[in-house]
């Protein structure tokens, strides 16, 4: 059983502000079903101060005392001020989170620049979830982790999932995520390996081009290349998980797919695209490929 | 907190039965001898762990000689492994589940590093396995199959009959993890084709720390623990004399009530799962409910996370478990739901209802009128709640998140 503090508990069991804000002008998502667990924060910002606040939370105890906590902290803050709440914040007035759950915490502040960023009217995808993605299991960026590692001083890869969940599904990015915390802790800029080398799957054969080694390909050699990667590697893939790719479009090396049988309205989706579909298609094929998700 | 506890976590631990520690009472006060010393006094002890042997023999049909007292359910499936596999030493393949308890399962895991080869059989949508996957499994460098009786998350049953026969005619050792099955379905060694069989006394209202192993007559076998000669040098280590006596307790106390499990406790269980599917949408049962222990139920709704659930029934003083992610203790749902494919969207809010012959009509009537509520109001804080009444998205599941 968990040890939670009587704060989390009294925030679990009483929430504030549950549900959806009728007037709201700000909403952030992240999250997702498949994930286990997710949030929807709504706030109402009148003159740059969040006049109100709610939020829909899908997740543990942990999770929903936080959005909890994180509508009560932020009410009558201006907008700045709300945004430099971190995720430890979120912990404190909570009277501390267990470590394996601090991820809840972590959700909750992203929610609200995702919140914040909407109200702006920039683009959905928080600032954080651009850059390569390390853990396919948890869609967890490298910007991301970077980010946990500073905040929180973190030391251990085992922190780093405990914050992120990055790491605690196939452990495949485990190697990854050691070298991100080495580098930050370093002082290294993250970011210098994006589009880092991968080792191909067995069996696929070198379809990688080899950096300027050879010429450009065709459309036809980039096409047939993408298709085999689509088939040998990315669709068993997600098939794995239920779900599954189809082809839709090559465009130059702009490529359309559709996923089926996927959560398809879920955020994550998103990053399923952009970084295990497209990231796999840049390591197979092509530096430079886009994959453009088209709605079913 | 309620004052009363309502206890639906039966597969997790039971209650010690009261004639059960009226059995072992003395055997912690003044009968403390210890059964290999040579006085009468000692002679005591002796006699009351060979009449447990034969109460917990009685209840499998087992004769008392085939049986071993172990400290746990997991020492007897250790045992039973690593002494077929050592008596088979030419043989280096190993075969079980994906659905086994972490007993077996991690076992195989550090059997595959050290160097054998474990196939770990895949199940389908309700979590049965399939005979013809396990044939084509087996090759001529299997030493051992190990298939649970009874799954504890689902409680699913395992045809161990067919599975120990088609071992038997090729030539391969059979050991059934039986913890869960034990004192819930009768079982007969006499008929059944099995090599090695365990048994865990807190699961069937003995304490916890004592188990059983069936070694069947003729069976090969290496010890796990060597030291002195007790179990006749099969199991060292001095007998816990008073948890071997509640478990042969336990066993003649199941004996007796194996049919009311499989009538009263059934009809308990299956009158709360037909209530709680009437009254809750968009819910499911996970697991084979043609093939499945009478107490056991495990139910998935969606759009909620399962340690919420627990903690909302903890309020109420009700006992369950879940297979969600976050009360597993690692980041991703139980590895039984995952292998039988429950979407993620189900597998985060899954429950497990354990019942026990001590439990009534009225504590069914309670979680069924609590259940439903607290459903409902994890679903208004989630921001899903609204795809309950819309079409909802692809039950699919797995975004970035994958099995
Ligand atoms: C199927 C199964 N096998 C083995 C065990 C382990 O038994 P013990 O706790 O006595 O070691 C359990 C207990 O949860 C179980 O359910
Ligand atoms: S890729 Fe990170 S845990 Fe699987």
């Amino acid at each position: 059983m968990w040890e939670y503090t009587d704060t989390v508990r009294e925030h679990f069991l009483n929430p504030r502000n549950v549900g959806e804000l009728k007037d709201a002008n700000a909403v952030g998502e992240v999250g997702s079903l498949a994930c286990g667990d997710a949030l929807k924060l709504y706030l109402k910002i009148e003159n740059n101060i969040i006049q109100d606040a709610s939020f829909q939370t899908f997740g543990c105890a942990s999770a929903i005392a936080s959005s909890s906590a994180l509508t009560e902290m932020i009410k009558g803050k201006t907008v700045e001020e709300a945004l430099a709440i971190s995720n430890k914040d979120i912990a404190n007035f909570l009277g501390g989170l267990p470590r394996e759950k601090m991820h809840c915490s972590v959700m909750g502040q992203e929610a609200l620049e995702a919140a914040v960023r909407a109200y702006r009217g920039e683009p959905p995808v928080p600032h954080s979830h651009e850059g390569r993605l390390v853990c396919k299991c948890f869609g967890v960026t490298e910007d991301q982790i970077v980010k946990v590692i500073q905040e929180n001083k973190l030391t251990s890869v085992e922190e780093i999932t405990n914050f992120t969940k990055a790491g605690g599904g196939c452990g495949d990015c485990l190697e990854d995520i050691r070298g991100i915390l080495e580098a930050t802790l370093a002082g290294k800029a993250p970011g210098g390996n994006k589009g880092a080398e991968r080792p191909a799957p067995a069996g696929i054969g070198d379809l990688r081009q080899q950096d300027g080694a050879t010429p450009p390909l065709s459309n036809v050699q980039r096409m047939q290349r993408v298709m085999t990667v689509l088939d040998e590697i990315i669709r068993p893939r997600l098939q794995q998980d239920g779900g599954d790719i189809e082809l839709l479009d090559i465009n130059g090396k702009e490529v359309s797919v559709a996923l089926r049988g996927m959560c398809t309205s879920c955020p994550s989706s998103r990053l399923t695209i952009e970084g295990f579909v497209q990231q796999t298609l840049r390591d197979q094929v092509e530096a430079d490929i886009t994959v453009r998700e088209v709605a079913p | 907190m309620s004052a009363k506890t309502v206890y639906f976590d039966n597969n997790a631990t039971t209650a010690v039965a009261p004639e059960v520690l009226e059995a072992m009472l003395p055997f912690l006060r003044d009968q403390y001898g210890n059964p290999s010393s040579m006085y009468s006094f000692a002679g005591r002890s002796q006699e009351a762990v060979a009449r447990a042997r034969e109460q917990t023999a009685g209840l499998i049909g087992a004769s008392p000689e085939e049986i071993l007292f172990t400290s746990c359910g997991t020492e007897s499936d250790s045992t039973a492994i690593l002494s077929a596999l050592r008596a088979r030493p030419e043989k280096k393949h190993f075969i079980t589940t994906r659905v086994e308890h972490p007993a077996v399962l991690s076992l195989g895991q550090y059997l595959e590093k050290q160097g054998y080869t474990v196939s770990f059989l895949a199940v389908d949508g309700k979590g049965r396995l399939s005979l013809d996957d396990l044939a084509a499994a087996i090759t001529k460098d299997t030493a051992l199959v190990s298939v649970m009786f009874a799954n504890n998350e689902t409680g699913n049953i395992y045809p161990v009959e067919a599975i120990g026969k088609l071992c038997r005619e090729r030539d391969v050792l059979f050991h059934v993890d039986a913890v869960q099955a034990v004192g819930k379905i009768p079982i007969d060694l006499q008929a059944l084709p099995i090599d090695y069989l365990a048994l865990s006394g807190h699961k069937l209202h003995a304490p916890k720390g004592v188990g059983a192993l069936y070694v069947r007559r003729g069976a090969p076998f290496r010890p796990f623990l060597r030291g002195g000669h007790q179990e006749r040098g099969r199991r060292a280590g001095t007998e816990a004399v008073p948890n071997i006596v509640a478990l042969g307790a336990a066993c003649a106390l199941a004996a007796e009530h194996t049919s009311d499990e499989n009538t009263r406790v059934r009809a308990l269980r299956d009158k709360l799962q037909e209530r709680l599917l009437a009254e809750i949408p968009e819910a499911i049962i996970n697991g084979d409910p043609e093939q499945r222990l009478p107490n056991t139920m495990n139910i998935s709704f969606k759009y909620v996370e399962g340690e919420a659930i627990l903690l909302m029934l903890d309020q109420f003083g009700i006992c369950a478990s879940s297979g969600s992610a976050c009360t597993s203790g690692s980041l991703e749902p139980s590895h039984v739901l995952r292998a039988m494919g429950v979407p993620f969207t189900y597998a985060h809010g899954s429950l497990r209802l354990s019942l026990s012959r001590y439990n009534t009509q009225e504590e069914v009537d309670f979680v069924t009128a609590t259940l439903p509520k607290i459903i409902t109001r994890l679903r208004e804080i989630s921001p899903y709640k609204h795809l309950a009444d819309d079409a909802s998205p692809g039950d699919g599941a797995a975004c970035a998140c994958q099995a």
